[in-house]
């Protein structure tokens, strides 16, 4: 066996670094399906896995490819597949299976150009509003974004934590420029990553319910051939499990998906800010973008223009309170994305009529350039 | 006198597979006539007499009438999506290579949405044992059109009969690399039964098919009634082992053969990763 943590100083791309994260938070199991520009987590997880008393596995598609991922974390493995728009896609459905389950996992969405084939080989980020509510019906979600091979190593493993903290499939929505950039990666020794295991059930078997929750809402999750003769359906269940076709039983059930994530809003939303004290316009953005709207505020400051900028590192659920709140004393938002306006949906939705909201955005392909951002800013003033 | 032994052991307020049934659940959803309910319980049976940790048999269900069973069975069990049944029973598995992991799904769920996964699930020779209740149409959804559907049968989506032909399952499975492939009706319960055990005893890929009616969707509208139905399952078959797997297509004017059609060795898909893909301890 070699180690999963592979401590030291490496240059490597942020596909390379999300599997290494992967591994270093315990991840056992990969059901992946290749897709540019995303192949390079399931290549790496393929040599790295079975180093560390791991399976890899390459199913016929995507829908097979999340199907196995839940499959295997019901086995008790921490599970995970990468992949982008096309079999991001494909993988809906069973996104759903894997939040009404409540089944923890881990999805990466190496984002490119869409719709449909799109541009495969460059970069995007058109599927934000797709991590929301892709699949259907109502649910919350939570999805980190990433801006660095540095930062997609730890948001990996704090992405697996997520999951197996609140049971639920955790998106990881990064894009072919993080995915294909080669930088900087410092992986710290074992014992200064913290990673956390799904809660266990304790107490008689044959009285266990499936879906009683625990205190932060989250029920504790046994593992198939444990002895505890668990049924799991994507049906409308109860807490034991049952199906039950009512509609109490789907506003309970409901209620709960709902409550687990958005009662530990304060837990699960990350974000940084960056010279909002006196800022009077505020960019937002995350991910690649993110790059860019720093070196843009940078630029702005320099110029003497009171702008700052707010980070998001989960995506979802949107970090609504903070926009709120700086909408009542800046004079305006632009988000910076690699799309036509998706974040800059929330955001203006947030900020509800009280400042202007504008949009850097592109329809995918390239990143945006600061002066885009500049160009906004001036226009703004 | 064997008899008499038998019924003094058991209650007749027990059902003999008690302990293997959520009896909470009960009733089921399956309609009077379905055969659904005497697969089960033969597959039921052959995982106790398999005499392997019932704690460590999980079930996996697709989506459908079939797909129902695994709410019923009290081990681990899983009802999955529409088709997904098998990749997700293929991650149970690889995550925890102790479990006795048994696909039970319908003809529709697990041949034309989940088509796919079969014979790559069949190909590279993953430890499951696949379940598939063929009642000739989606009995869920109201009786349509499968690609298990005689040519020319009547469903709600074939009204002047059906222009397609169907699948010969056992060639799908043997062409596909299934180790283990057998057929048979509900009224050959017996045969069915050992077969299902051997099945789940093997290693490797197996795959029962098991004829049932459905009078309420295809029946009916094929007339057919239930006592007819199974009257061609006793009149119009022949067992036939080792059977040439392109012979079986079923087409009840002739006569449908039933039997075990594969019985071979083949290394697993686990085996083969352990051993090409893992480094020597």
């Amino acid at each position: 066996m070699k180690p999963a943590v592979l401590t030291g100083k490496h240059y490597m791309t942020g596909d390379e670094a999300c599997a290494e994260g992967a591994l270093a938070a315990g991840c056992l199991f990969f059901g992946g399906y290749p897709i540019t520009p995303a192949t390079e987590i399931a290549e790496h997880m393929s040599a790295r896995l079975p180093e560390v008393g791991g399976t890899f596995i390459q199913m016929e598609d995507e829908i097979a490819a999340i199907a196995s991922v839940l499959g295997a974390s019901w086995a008790g493995r921490k599970s995970m597949t990468a992949t982008s728009g096309p079999g991001f896609s494909l993988m809906m459905e069973n996104v759903g299976l894997g939040v009404c389950t409540e089944t923890p996992c881990v999805v990466v969405n190496v984002q490119r150009a869409g719709p449909s084939t799109g541009l495969p080989t460059m970069g995007a980020q058109g599927d934000m509003m797709q991590a929301r509510w892709g699949s259907h019906g109502d649910y919350e979600i939570i999805a980190l974004a990433p801006a660095s091979a540095q930062e997609i190593f730890f948001q990996t493993i704090t992405a697996f934590n997520l999951s197996e903290r609140y049971r639920t499939p955790v998106f990881i929505m990064t894009d072919e420029i993080i995915g294909h950039m080669s930088e900087k990666v410092i992986i710290p020794p074992a014992n200064q990553i913290e990673i956390e295991w799904r809660p266990k059930p304790q107490g008689r078997k044959d009285r266990f319910l499936l879906y009683k929750p625990g205190e932060n809402g989250v029920a504790p999750m046994p593992a198939a051939g444990e002895g505890y003769n668990i049924h799991v359906t994507g049906l409308t269940h109860d807490e034991k499990g049952y199906p039950v076709m009512s509609v109490e039983a789907q506003q309970e059930m409901m209620t709960r998906l709902k409550r687990k994530i958005l009662d530990n809003l304060d837990d699960i939303i990350t974000t940084e800010e960056h010279q909002l004290n006196d800022a009077e316009i505020v960019l937002v953005s995350y991910g690649i973008s993110a790059r860019t709207s720093m070196a843009a505020m940078h630029q702005a400051r320099a110029m003497g223009l009171k702008v700052g900028f707010l980070r998001l590192i989960t995506v979802w659920p949107f970090a609504q309170a903070q926009i709120q709140a700086l909408a009542e004393r800046v004079k305006g938002f632009i988000t910076v994305e690699i799309n036509l306006g998706q974040i800059h949906l929330e955001v203006l939705r947030a900020a509800a009529g009280k400042v202007p909201c504008h949009l850097v955005g592109h329809s995918g392909g390239a990143i945006i350039s600061p002066d885009q951002v500049i160009a906004t800013l001036k226009e703004v003033f | 006198m064997q008899a008499t032994d038998q019924s003094a052991t058991v209650k007749n307020h027990d059902h003999p597979l008690e302990d293997l049934i959520r009896s909470d659940r009960i009733p089921h959803i399956w309609c009077p006539g379905c055969g659904i309910g005497t697969a089960f319980a033969a597959c039921l049976t052959a995982m106790k007499a398999t005499g392997h940790d019932l704690k460590k048999m999980c079930m996996v269900s697709g989506i459908g009438c079939s797909g129902r069973a695994a709410g019923y069975v009290k081990l681990d069990s899983f009802h999955t999506t529409h088709g997904r049944a098998i990749p997700f029973a293929t991650g149970l598995k690889l995550g925890n290579p102790e479990l006795d992991v048994i696909v039970f799904s319908g003809d529709g769920d697990l041949f034309a949405i989940g088509g796919n996964h079969f014979i790559h699930a069949a190909r590279r020779n993953m430890d499951l044992t696949v379940i598939c209740l063929n009642n000739l149409n989606y009995g869920m959804t109201g009786g349509q059109v499968a690609a298990t559907t005689p040519f020319l049968a009547r469903t709600t989506t074939t009204p002047a009969g059906n222009p397609e032909e169907p699948f010969n399952l056992p060639l799908l499975a043997w062409a596909s690399g299934a180790i283990y492939v057998a057929r048979w009706t509900i009224l050959h319960t017996r045969e069915l039964t050992e077969c299902i055990q051997k099945a789940i005893s093997k290693s490797g890929f197996s795959f029962v098919e098991v004829l049932g009616p459905c009078p309420v969707n295809y029946g009916r509208r094929n007339r057919e009634n239930p006592l007819q139905t199974l009257k061609l399952y006793r009149e119009q078959t022949i067992i036939r082992n080792n059977a040439d797997p392109s012979d079986l297509a079923i087409d009840f004017s002739k006569k449908v053969v039933l039997g075990e059609f594969v019985d071979k060795e083949r290394a697993t898909c686990i085996e083969n990763y352990d051993r090409i893909c893992r480094l020597p301890m």
